[in-house]
């Protein structure tokens, strides 16, 4: 299937939580609604026309003019060896949208990483803490808006040019 | 008639300090203990080819049978609290040789938002061993260094921290 074809096929069957589709950009993708999105990508996965068993990639992105932070998740389907990708839109003051965990175990550790960097909290997921920075870190260093601390535990996170 | 004169052959005369430095710097067990791919060159200098164990440094697989650590690839902060864990666990006298420019000051990552720029702001580096990697050969020679550093301590000193002091300098 063409990711058109798929985007119909899930036009379809969800209607208003399908919000946009892009066919031109390099990998075409569907933005979805975070409410919706457990639902939408259960049906990618098991519908046989879809059949997207893998998802290959996620990943989170900080869109801080637009006030918002995308969720993306790149799926492949090894049966019919055909890609799309779904992005979903949460509002950066309040980030959160359901896990994937249950459809793909791939996500667990995906999400936890965006939660960690992003703050991206996703609910339903079994297991969410940090997952590269120290469990007691504040913040999350991937937003746009976010300052390195001095310090951590003592220890400076500053040092002087060696080349100076 | 001394017993160095009648028996030349069988005896040799030393300091007892250089003695004990001798025997110190001829076992220097160092901890099995790798942060990044700095480790996978460690592993070529602990191999047949580069051969650590001719010097007499052997891997423990625990700090507290440990004479030196080999701080090998990036330290995050995360890592960082535990690097000192174990640096606290393991029995005096202990040293640590920096291995490549992450741990000498951060190298690459230097400006990155997790890694800790220099293993020496958290515990004290005997031995900084420039390269990224470093070769099996500039460890080696980082070992070398190490343990010349060993035979210059005085451990008998009348002087209440001089083991300390020795290994400050």
């Amino acid at each position: 299937m063409t990711p058109a074809e798929v985007h119909q096929t899930a036009q379809e069957r969800f209607g208003e939580a399908i919000e946009s589709f892009n066919e031109k950009a390099l990998d075409p993708f569907i933005v979805v609604k975070p409410t919706a999105v457990v639902e939408v990508c259960r049906f990618l996965k098991e519908e046989p026309t879809c059949a997207f068993d893998c998802l290959s990639n996620m990943s989170g992105v900080d869109y801080l003019k637009e006030n918002k932070i995308q969720v993306v998740l790149h799926l492949y389907s090894y049966l019919h060896r055909h890609d799309i990708v779904v992005k979903v839109d949460v509002p950066r003051d309040n980030p959160t949208m359901p896990s994937v965990e249950g459809l793909w175990k791939a996500a667990n550790w995906q999400e936890r990483e965006i939660y960690d960097l992003l703050g991206v909290v996703f609910t339903d997921h079994p297991d969410l803490r940090r997952l590269l920075m120290p469990e007691d870190w504040i913040g999350h260093p991937l937003r746009k808006d976010f300052v390195e601390p001095e310090e951590y535990h003592g220890i400076s996170t500053r040092r002087e040019s060696l080349l100076k | 008639m001394s017993l160095i004169n009648s028996a030349p052959d069988m005896v040799i005369t030393t300091k007892v300090d250089e003695l004990l430095n001798w025997t110190r710097k001829s076992s220097v067990w160092y901890m099995l203990f790798g942060l990044a791919c700095c480790a996978i060159e460690m592993m070529q200098t602990g191999g047949p080819r580069a051969d650590l164990e001719r010097f007499g440094a052997v891997p423990r697989a625990t700090p507290r049978q440990s004479d030196m650590m080999i701080i090998a690839g990036t330290l995050t902060l995360k890592m960082a609290l535990r690097t000192k864990v174990l640096y606290d666990q393991m029995p005096d006298p202990k040293y640590v040789i920096s291995m490549g420019s992450c741990s000498n000051c951060g190298g690459l990552f230097q400006l990155a938002y997790s890694v800790c720029d220099g293993v020496d702001k958290v515990i004290p580096v005997d031995v900084y061993v420039p390269g990224c990697p470093p070769r099996p050969e500039a460890l080696t020679e980082g070992l070398l260094k190490l343990q010349e550093k060993m035979m210059q301590e005085r451990w008998l000193v009348k002087k209440a921290s001089a083991g300390a002091e020795a290994q400050a300098a």
